[in-house]
């Protein structure tokens, strides 16, 4: 299964692409300024497509089969979205271009930012993050600049539940905060002791993922909205589990002040490998001047119309940039991940309110009915209803020596990609599961099946997991080898 | 549409096989009062009609393959060979996420691996990571990485002129919460000298744009001595570049870069109305474990044939949470991919052939431009794809002219950025530039019609009156 390396398959002179002649006269080139070698590899453009076609083919992917990976929504990801973000009237569009040129890309990030207003309760939406932690930063950074708006410049920390994905604590720092860990009880939610513990007057705000990523819907959400804004802090909502709760219940209306989206995620954008995903910001009244900038904002035009001799009034509206008054400034170079919008647009058009809803509602079904199937075979820290996903722990009271990480490795002899492992950090041994919404009720029992077989063999044969896989492209990798001796590149 | 391919009946059994009636039941945690709000969205539509209607949402614009253009200012027109969108359409690779499990994600691996191995040819430096979101927050993050390899003693940032504005705006987002002085930006773009003085034992490091925000190409003997300034303080050097550039010119390591970033865009990406692109990051090796994001290292499997993971990982923020080097986690993977294709295509030759062709048509465009009555260049530094034409009049009535009367996109107005630079324009031809379009930018802008066309609009204006 080794495919060379690019750098394997060069040959000196060989190249992939035919340029045009230089058509006007040409200018000496700076001598002093020229680099003298290039070491870019020479391919022959059928060797280049063989390459990548065969490096593609050992990928696991959504498109190749169920991908449950927790926390992640590895969701199907609609054609349609592919084909129109491919639109030459969106693609060859510059940036920099007058607004009046580019009134339909204006248009429609308007009207996504409406959408995400709807869907979430909040008052206003900024498109320019470009991925979750991007959005995170951006969150905090607004919370940062309200309270020093006010001349509140002694909130110094920002509190971050145990359960916490790793960009929130790590978001927090980047934002100058220091990070306060608070511990969940024993249903899975916050410790409303704890919490109400560390409220005082130097707390920022508090960074809840809800439902959380124990895939449970915290039962107290309101009341720690009203511990931290009783205190004076903000709470800011890591929308990554939104895939649950659309049409359920707005985050706004629970007290939420400003959430980042992940449109890789709940909108079915694809996750290209590890990105480009994008990470919109919606935030309430209160923090809505802060929110990061440009926005498109519209205003009403009255034209003349072309077929009548008199004035007639028409609802035309100008799409144009704005700067939120307060704004905590530019989070990237231009707008936002334009491309990604296209499709999450797209996404919304096609499913409208019940859609929205229905993709909720079946990804917590489907999520119920796998841990109904499950239960019992691994152990289940938090025993309650689940949302969009649940945690197992893979520490089996059979098999002492197997680990969470062989049954991950076993599963792909199933052909299946592993749930996320290791994560949450509060349940030893964890196995978060995310089956999504667009996974049939077939697909999720071949699932259970495999991991009810894996839990036997683990008693029976646990050198069968130990040794896993055994059907995948290549065998276990040494990760310590990579992280010991670190080969980065093929040239040094 | 939504995708979903529960059957009424699939609902019912695994609804009893919950030991739940219906599926309210599982949203009894959710506040009853708040449960099912109305969302107020249009109605939903069809494959065919959302087709529709996208296609008239993108006919609004005025597209760029039927109207000549000449901004450049970090986003660029370039050449796409079709392979680039013909591999990163492969569902495999654009369908799959972080490549957490390496034994089934060997492609996406490996070709991040190439492409490690590709910006550290372009660049000279290293290492490389995986991708930052763009060349802006790429800066930005050196700028972190900087202030944390002094362990956070130093708190000055050298920041130059020349960086593009938007990227030193990002760089003061990122930093608003660290307390660092910032300096360098209120000095002339174009004397990147002047920074030499302002770099002492406080400063984490000196930043600077090559080819510069005005498109000139700053003498490299100059940013050695720039660089030697810096790293006898005991600061570090940092390049902003064009990728496309350092296919004909000296690559940052020449001049002394301790850490090379830059907006990829131009390898293989669309303009996209500015994203997704791709920020690209690469540095000397004794500062890799202070750099942020995915990297991806050589290694072995279990029979000892060569395999690609993850690696470094003790650095971000799944692993050490706050004390992470960024929060980084989604990247721009694919258009990492997309660079890779575009930089093994273009390969050796193809790369110098690009920046040539940018180069010689850019300097034809200067040339005859710069001889028409009231234009003149900015300056006569060297310069690559772009450059600064001063303008007998105000920028953004030249572009409206352009625009309405011969169909052209002009140039980018300085004077926004710049208070010496009114009346500014910053002019980008690449390889997509034909000579007739130049010719054309040329015939709009002479005195005949230029004039002419001021003529019209005045007795227009008459007429209205």
């Amino acid at each position: 299964m080794r495919e060379p390396l690019i750098y394997e398959i060069s040959s000196p002179g060989r190249v992939g692409v035919n340029l045009p002649e230089c058509d006007v006269p040409v200018t000496p080139l700076p001598k002093e300024y020229l680099r003298e070698d290039l070491p870019l590899p020479e391919v022959s453009e059928v060797d280049l497509v063989r390459h990548y076609v065969r490096l593609s083919q050992l990928n696991y992917a959504v498109d190749t089969g169920f991908y449950p990976l927790g926390s992640c929504t590895m969701k199907y990801n609609p054609k349609v979205n592919e084909e129109v973000a491919k639109l030459p009237g969106f693609v060859h569009t510059h940036p920099y271009q007058p607004p009046d040129t580019v009134q339909g890309n204006l248009f429609l990030m308007y009207q996504l930012q409406e959408f995400l207003k709807e869907i979430s309760g909040f008052a206003s939406v900024s498109l320019q993050p470009a991925a979750g932690a991007h959005g995170e930063l951006t969150g905090v950074l607004m919370i940062r600049a309200y309270h020093e708006s006010r001349g509140d410049h002694k909130r110094t920390r920002m509190l971050i539940p145990d359960s916490a994905h790793g960009t929130n604590p790590a978001s927090t720092t980047m934002a100058g905060y220091e990070t306060v860990k608070i511990p969940s009880d024993a249903r899975g939610n916050v410790d409303l002791e704890e919490l109400r513990a560390h409220c005082d007057d130097t707390v920022a705000g508090l960074m809840l993922t809800n439902p959380n990523t124990l895939g449970l819907f915290d039962e107290h959400v309101q009341e720690i909205a009203r511990l931290i804004h009783e205190c004076g802090g903000l709470l800011y909502g890591d929308g990554a589990n939104l895939n649950a709760i659309m049409g359920i219940v707005k985050p706004a209306a629970l007290g939420f002040d400003v959430m980042h989206f992940n449109l890789h995620k709940t909108f079915s954008t694809p996750h290209g490998g590890g990105g480009p995903g994008a990470g919109p910001v919606g935030a309430n009244e209160v923090l809505a001047p802060f929110l990061p900038g440009p926005i498109v904002v519209k205003e009403r035009v009255e034209e003349e119309s072309d077929s009548d001799e008199e004035w007639e009034e028409e609802e035309m509206y100008y799409y144009h940039w704005q700067m939120p008054p307060s704004s905590i400034g530019r989070l990237k170079a231009f707008y936002g991940n334009f491309g990604v919008c296209i499709k999450a647009y797209t996404y919304i058009r096609m499913l409208g309110a019940a859609g929205l809803r229905e993709a909720s509602e079946n990804a917590v079904l489907n999520a119920n009915y796998l841990l109904s199937r499950l239960k019992g075979v691994y152990p289940l820290p938090y025993d309650r209803t689940c949302m969009h996903e649940f945690v197992l722990s893979g520490r089996l009271p059979d098999a002492p020596d197997v680990h969470t990480i062989d049954i991950a490795k076993r599963l792909m002899d199933f052909g299946f990609h592993p749930p996320t492992i290791y994560f949450p950090l509060i349940v030893p041994e964890a196995l978060m599961i995310e089956p999504t919404e667009t996974e049939s009720k077939e697909t999720l029992d071949a699932f259970a099946d495999a991991l009810i077989q894996i839990a036997q063999e683990a008693k029976t044969n646990p050198e069968l997991l130990h040794s896993a896989p055994h059907l995948a492209p290549v065998a276990r990798l040494d990760e310590v080898l990579a992280a010991r001796q670190p080969v980065l590149q093929c040239l040094k | 549409m939504s995708y979903i391919p529960n059957t009424d009946a699939d609902r019912a059994a695994m609804l009893q096989a919950i030991g739940v009636k219906n599926i309210d039941e599982l949203f009894r945690d959710v506040p009853e009062a708040l449960r099912y709000p109305e969302l107020k969205l249009p109605p939903p539509v069809s494959e065919m009609e959302v087709l529709r209607e996208l296609r008239e949402i993108s006919e609004y614009n005025v597209d760029l393959e039927h109207a000549p253009c000449f901004l450049g200012a970090g986003a660029y027109r370039h050449f796409v060979p079709s392979v680039v969108g013909h591999v990163i359409g492969r569902s495999e690779f654009y369908t799959a996420y972080t490549p957490y499990q390496p034994e089934i994600s060997q492609g996406t691996l490996q070709s991040i691996f190439e492409y490690q191995s590709m910006i550290c040819a372009l660049t000279g430096m290293d290492v490389a990571n995986a991708s930052h979101y763009d060349g802006a927050t790429a800066l930005a993050e050196a700028v972190l990485m900087a202030v944390s390899v002094s362990r956070g003693k130093r708190r000055k940032v050298v920041l130059s002129a020349g960086v593009h504005p938007e990227y030193r705006a990002v760089v003061h987002t990122y930093t608003q919460g660290m307390a660092l002085t910032i300096v360098g930006e209120g000095a002339d773009p174009l004397a990147t000298e002047v920074l030499a003085d302002m770099i002492d034992a406080d400063t984490a490091c000196v930043i600077v744009q090559n080819p510069n925000f005005l498109g000139y190409l700053e003498d490299p003997a100059a940013l050695r001595a720039l660089a030697d300034v810096a790293h006898s303080k005991g600061a570090l050097f940092v390049v902003s570049t064009d990728p496309i550039s350092l296919g004909l010119f000296s690559s940052p390591a020449d001049y002394g870069a301790d850490i090379v970033c830059g907006e990829g865009q131009a390898l293989g990406g669309g303009l996209n109305f500015g994203g997704p692109y791709l920020g690209f990051f690469a540095c000397k090796q004794q500062y890799v474990h202070k750099m942020a994001g995915r990297i991806v290292g050589q290694t072995v499997d279990r029979h000892g044939q060569r395999g690609f993971v993850l690696t470094l990982s003790a650095r971000e923020q799944h692993i050490r949470r706050e004390k992470a080097t960024s929060n980084i986690c989604s990247n721009e993977a694919l258009m990492a991919l997309a660079a890779a294709v575009y930089l093994a295509a273009m390969g050796k030759t193809g790369l110098r052939k690009v920046a040539e062709l940018c180069y010689h048509k850019a300097h034809y465009a200067a040339q005859r431009l710069s001889a028409l009555p009231g234009y003149q260049l900015l300056s006569q530094k060297p310069f690559f794809k772009e450059f600064a034409l001063r303008c007998p009049r105000p920028v953004d009535e030249i572009n409206e002219y352009l625009l309405d009367e011969w169909g052209i996109i002009g140039g980018y107005d300085l004077g926004k950025d710049y208070a010496g630079l009114a009346n500014t324009m910053l002019i980008c031809v690449t390889e997509m530039n034909t000579k007739e379009e130049i010719d054309l930018l040329v015939e709009a802008l002479a005195p005949d019609y230029f004039s002419r066309a001021d003529e019209e609009g005045a007795s227009d204006m008459e007429e209205a009156a």
